[in-house]
């Protein structure tokens, strides 16, 4: 039961880093490959406000704020110039944006892991499980963000006219929308989850590193794929799944060691039953 | 002010050392119903993409109401009241009818929300998302979409197809239309009923339309006059009957 519940939070964690790949590849075409260490961005303006004694929820304002604006930047400076170039540029910049984010983090606040103590949270017992607060508060607030995208992307201009880029940019532009602008709150958009994502994390494993990106980042990424990229709700659902499989196997002790090689199994077995992903569209080849 | 909507000065575009578009000046008149025809590969809806900003002429220019539009992005010359649609339909698929239309309406300045506003869901968001719907609605009604606006759009019939991208080319509130072969896989019914839907748009929205036919009698019943294009260049350009009489064009057509 309490595994679940863990299960389930992870899963939420997963689900906000996720749904900034899926959007950004569905829309920008493009695989945001330093997209997790937004997450790492996040914690560390977390760590600084609340070292400079500000409170929590001044913490996540800072944190939601310095990502959007790490997302915007990024995107303007390294990724737009590269628009139209062939999609492994854009991917290999992608991939220097993420070391280049570690390494500056690395000079400002060093290597090594620091602690982040963002909330200490007890224990609630429902019948004979116990679950922790924290569960309870990623799960909720996880899954009420997702809930106002969901409603944000269907029922709102902007919403629309993202989704109407990432069916037929040509045929978008033609309408009149400003595709740059539509990418450039796309960034945002993920960026801001991601720095929600980064609060929950910290709520689970209180400390921050560098690299602190690179892993979940990863398993989002992983996550992404196994909904089908592209796919909003593919992304929630491959997210909450691979999150239930992982504290599955981590409570198991055979398993234990071997939880991230379970997971990635997942995907390849995935793929080969579903090469588009749980909810991934099938692209309909013009003969 | 002068009358003249849509002037294209020596249009022409090069793709290596292949003239797709050579030298096409066009004067199309306020309101006007004007045809774009010719055999395959003539280049008809390369001068579309002229239009529409999709390609950068190597030559000559054109002008929408006196304003040169030629080097603008393919929005901006949407905002400026260029409009089309596509041979090869091009429909957000994935979307319902309605919200199709929705995106076509997403640049008229009494639709703008800040989306911070739609964030958060203030009332002002409610307000715009319900004038934008009805909006939406009074435009399919015209097409007679109405009752298909929550169907998806992949799955309206062909003819419906063309007609709500028509419907969605008319949200951007366009002053020049550009329809690219609208009557294509219709029935002479749909044919028929699409030549009124034409007329009335024209009228009720003080359109100007240039359009790209094969349907010979859909191009005679609409349009007053028209450009003949052969291998880009321009073949005859006139009154309707007269350019189609035109032993050019008829050998063009049917050879020899």
């Amino acid at each position: 039961m309490s595994t679940i519940f863990d299960g389930l939070s992870l899963g939420a964690i997963y689900a906000l880093i996720a749904l900034g790949y899926t959007m950004v590849y569905g829309i920008a075409k493009m695989l945001n490959f330093a997209h997790g260490d937004i997450i790492m961005v996040g914690a560390y303006a977390i760590l600084t406000t609340l070292a400079a004694g500000g409170h929590i929820g001044l913490a996540l304002v800072v944190a939601v704020v310095t990502c959007v604006i790490f997302g915007i930047v990024i995107e303007k400076v390294a990724y737009k110039p590269l628009r139209g170039a062939s999609p492994l540029a854009v991917l290999i910049t992608a991939i220097g944006v993420s070391y280049f984010l570690q390494s500056i983090a690395q000079i400002i606040f060093g290597a090594k892991a620091q602690t982040v103590t963002v909330a200490t949270f007890g224990t609630v017992s429902i019948g004979t499980a116990e679950i922790s607060i924290s569960s309870i508060i990623t799960l909720i607030v996880g899954a009420v963000i997702m809930a106002g995208l969901t409603l944000f992307v269907k029922n709102t201009r902007t919403g629309r006219a993202m989704l109407a880029v990432s069916e037929d940019r040509g045929a978008a532009q033609l309408m009149g929308i400003n595709v740059n602008r539509i990418i450039m709150i796309t960034f945002a958009i993920g960026s801001a989850l991601a720095a929600c994502a980064s609060i929950f994390y910290l709520m689970q494993i209180p400390s921050t590193e560098p690299t602190l990106g690179s892993m979940p980042g990863i398993k989002a990424f992983t996550a992404a794929v196994i909904g089908g990229i592209g796919s909003i709700p593919g992304a929630m659902i491959g997210g909450v799944l691979l999150g239930v499989i992982e504290k599955i196997c981590l409570s198991i002790p055979v398993l234990a060691p071997y939880t991230t090689a379970v997971e990635f199994a997942m995907l390849i077995l995935i793929l080969l039953v579903r090469p588009i992903g749980l909810l991934g569209k099938k692209r309909r080849e013009k003969v | 002010m002068s009358d003249i909507v849509l002037k294209t000065e020596n249009l022409g575009i090069s793709f290596g050392g292949l003239k797709a578009v050579d030298n096409v000046n066009i004067e199309i008149k306020r309101k006007q119903l004007y045809g774009l025809v010719g055999p395959n590969g003539a280049g008809k809806t390369t001068v579309f993409n002229l239009l529409t900003g999709v390609y950068q002429p190597t030559t000559g220019c054109f002008y929408l109401n006196g304003e040169k539009l030629t080097g603008k992005t393919q929005e901006q010359i949407n905002h400026k009241g260029i409009a089309r649609t596509f041979q090869n339909i091009r429909l957000f698929n994935n979307m319902s009818v309605i919200r199709n239309v929705m995106v076509g309406l997403h640049n008229q300045p009494e639709f703008k929300c800040n989306p911070f506003v739609s964030l958060f869901r203030l009332p002002r968001h409610f307000k715009t998302e319900k004038a934008m719907r009805e909006k939406a609605k009074e435009i399919l009604r015209i097409f007679d979409l109405e009752d298909e606006r929550n169907n998806l759009a992949c799955n309206l019939p062909y003819g419906k197809q063309r007609k709500l991208e028509i419907a969605r080319a008319l949200a951007t509130n366009p002053k020049l239309l550009l329809l690219d072969e609208p009557a294509a896989g219709m029935n002479p019914y749909e044919t028929e009923d699409l030549m009124k839907i034409i007329r009335h748009i024209r009228d009720e929205f003080d359109l100007t339309i240039l359009l790209i036919e094969h349907d010979m009698k859909f191009v005679s019943g609409l349009c007053d006059e028209i450009t003949v294009l052969n291998f880009g260049t321009v073949l005859a350009q006139g009154k309707t009957e007269e350019a189609l009489n035109n032993p050019e064009v008829i050998k063009a057509y049917i050879g020899e």
